[in-house]
């Protein structure tokens, strides 16, 4: 019985849904904010996979938190450091990291970098103690207006960019060569590629943290591989669970007094649990291909 | 018969590194061409020359009367190196419709039309049966057959083929081979066939590039395959023994200890 008090003390602690109705219309924002970053995760975490970058994004990731805690210590502000600490890495990855052994030794080398350039940013900083935390593990519950509104642009200028340049970056990342013979611009792609991923990893750092990013730009999509190889129903399924994760995060983080992103990195991992399971099952009950004649 | 694909006193290296120079040669359509020499000898960089990827040192390399260029749709590619097939959202069908509309910018927007081609191109290299497989997996054979699926899309005037029959068994070579030679037939292709063994194409080919020693030789494989004439261009004994209709050689020596970086990691 002392274990299930000391539990239901632990739970009153985290959860307290008591005056939920009132907190809804205050996370409006929060909300609209999240969906957008599922989105975008789920998007781009098709290319993610594909072009076989997770790495990549962990260590741009560290860099934008380094930037971002410079924006606050030097009061340039969150969003403008996460952005410029992530572009400055992706494409340093992106240039210097054209064949992938490069990019993971480069990865390897600017990810301590950033990380240790953003701890010593912190330790110079001595604003207001939660928001110093959350660059690394994410939001209590977000963010002010100014913020949201800037979530928002980006997001939408990654969504729309990815959209533009699906097909072409489809082709790409499955066979570089044979797209370029094409006429397939390859080395333009990967660099708007590499732009693209530091906006959308500025964006998720701002939220689930620089540690917990792979959660909403690597796991949806490698859950969607899980299930699906086909190229409509990935970047969709990916999408769903990235939108799924990032909003009932953040609906159960308002219930809470913990940050948001141990509910995101929960949720994501529970659905990439399942779509294992899923496929697992699937293989296993699949009927032997037909032999094809030669 | 109309000239296709022209190099003129071509010559290519890299660095201070000639693989081959003085290189004449005249593609005409419906004509397959087998590229024969060592590891390292140029082979797979003679097609990168005709896709616009790599600069000659001298001499002009024209396709239809044009100096080649980058991203020629009318020039068809399989390239050597397999596909990285894991975590790629596609399947078979999907990696057909890349070769018909993958250079398109935005999202693909499925049609009657699109769908009707792709059929097409599935059924004209037989690969309906794993039209809706994902291309993880898939065999080696059967992704060949769909990347020359892939490579027909776009009607193309010629097609390069970069080792295509590489770690596929006998029966696959067949089948492969097979299909090529029915496409330069049907469409009126050029053909460049980039081959370590000749004996699966022996059949159809009309002429033979070998590259040996930074040289070579062209011609028909009776003219080429010869004990004399490889002698020469290896500038070391070399046996040809023709038995079966099968062509052997023998003594090739192993003149170029230089073996390109990626060769280790072709599987
Ligand atoms: N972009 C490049 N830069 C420098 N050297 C290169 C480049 N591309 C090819 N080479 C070199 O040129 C030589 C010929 O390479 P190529 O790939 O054309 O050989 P190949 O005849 O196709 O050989 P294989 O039978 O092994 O495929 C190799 O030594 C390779 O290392
Ligand atoms: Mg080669």
């Amino acid at each position: 019985m002392i274990g299930l008090d000391s539990l239901g003390t632990v739970w009153s602690e985290i959860f307290d849904f008591s005056d939920y109705r009132q907190l809804l219309p205050l996370l409006k924002n929060s909300i609209i904010a999240c969906v957008v970053l599922g989105i975008v995760g789920g998007l781009i975490g098709v290319f993610v996979m594909m072009r076989d970058m997770a790495f990549a994004v962990h260590g741009v990731s560290e860099l934008s938190f380094a930037g971002a805690a410079a924006g606050l210590l030097f009061g340039a502000g969150v969003v403008t450091g996460a952005l410029l600490g992530s572009l400055t890495a992706a494409l340093l990855i992106g240039v210097l990291g054209a064949r992938a052994r490069d990019r993971n030794s480069v990865t390897a080398v600017l990810m301590p970098f950033g990380l240790g350039l953003g701890i010593l940013c912190l330790g110079l900083y001595h604003g207001r103690a939660a928001n110093k935390f959350g660059l690394l593990t994410g939001q209590i519950v977000a963010i002010d207006d100014p913020q949201v509104t800037s979530l928002i642009v980006i997001s939408a200028v990654v969504a729309v960019g990815l959209v533009v340049i699906w097909r072409p970056l489809l082709f790409a990342s499955t066979d570089a060569d044979v797209a370029a013979a094409r006429g397939v611009p390859v080395g333009v792609l990967s660099i708007v590629f590499m732009i693209l991923l530091g906006l959308a990893v500025a964006v998720s750092v701002q939220i689930v943290g620089a540690l917990l990013v792979l959660s909403l730009l690597v796991t949806p999509a490698a859950a969607a591989l899980r299930v699906s190889s086909s190229p409509v129903w990935v970047p969709l399924l990916s999408t769903a669970f990235a939108v799924v994760a990032s909003v009932g995060g953040i609906l159960l983080a308002a219930g809470s007094s913990i940050p948001i992103s141990p509910y995101i990195t929960s949720i994501s991992f529970a659905i990439y649990l399942s779509c294992r399971l899923l496929s697992v099952r699937r293989t296993s009950h699949r009927s032997p291909e037909p032999a094809h004649a030669t | 018969m109309s000239v296709v694909l022209r190099l003129e006193r071509a010559a290519l290296g890299f660095g201070a590194r000639r693989l081959w120079e003085g290189l004449d040669l005249e593609v005409s359509s419906g004509e397959l061409i087998a590229v024969l020499g060592a590891n390292g000898s140029g082979k797979s960089s003679l097609l990168k020359v005709v896709l616009g990827q790599v600069p000659l040192w001298s001499g002009s390399a024209t396709f239809l009367g044009t100096p080649v260029r980058r991203g020629d749709r009318r020039i068809g590619y399989v390239p050597q190196q397999r596909l990285a097939e894991d975590g790629v959202p596609l399947r078979g069908r999907d990696l057909v419709a890349l070769g018909v509309d993958g250079h398109r910018w935005g999202v693909p927007i499925p049609s009657r039309a699109r769908r009707q081609r792709v059929n097409q191109l599935l059924s004209s290299v037989g690969a309906e049966a794993y039209a809706s497989t994902p291309l993880s997996s898939l065999s080696g054979g059967e992704q060949q057959r769909l990347r020359i699926a892939q490579a027909l899309a776009a009607d193309p005037r010629l097609l390069l083929c970069d080792e295509p029959l590489l770690s596929l068994d006998l029966p696959h070579q067949r089948l492969v081979s097979d299909l090529v030679d029915d496409a330069r037939r049907r469409l009126d292709l050029g053909v460049l066939f980039v081959t370590h063994d000749i004996n699966p194409i022996l059949d159809k080919v009309d002429r033979v590039l070998y590259i040996a020693n930074h040289r070579f030789r062209i011609g028909t494989p009776d003219e080429v395959m010869t004990t004399d004439v490889l002698s020469e261009l290896f500038d070391a004994p070399v046996e040809v023994i023709r038995h079966n209709g099968r062509i052997l050689v023998a003594g090739v020596p192993d003149q170029d200890p230089y073996h390109h970086p990626e060769a280790a990691v072709l599987r």
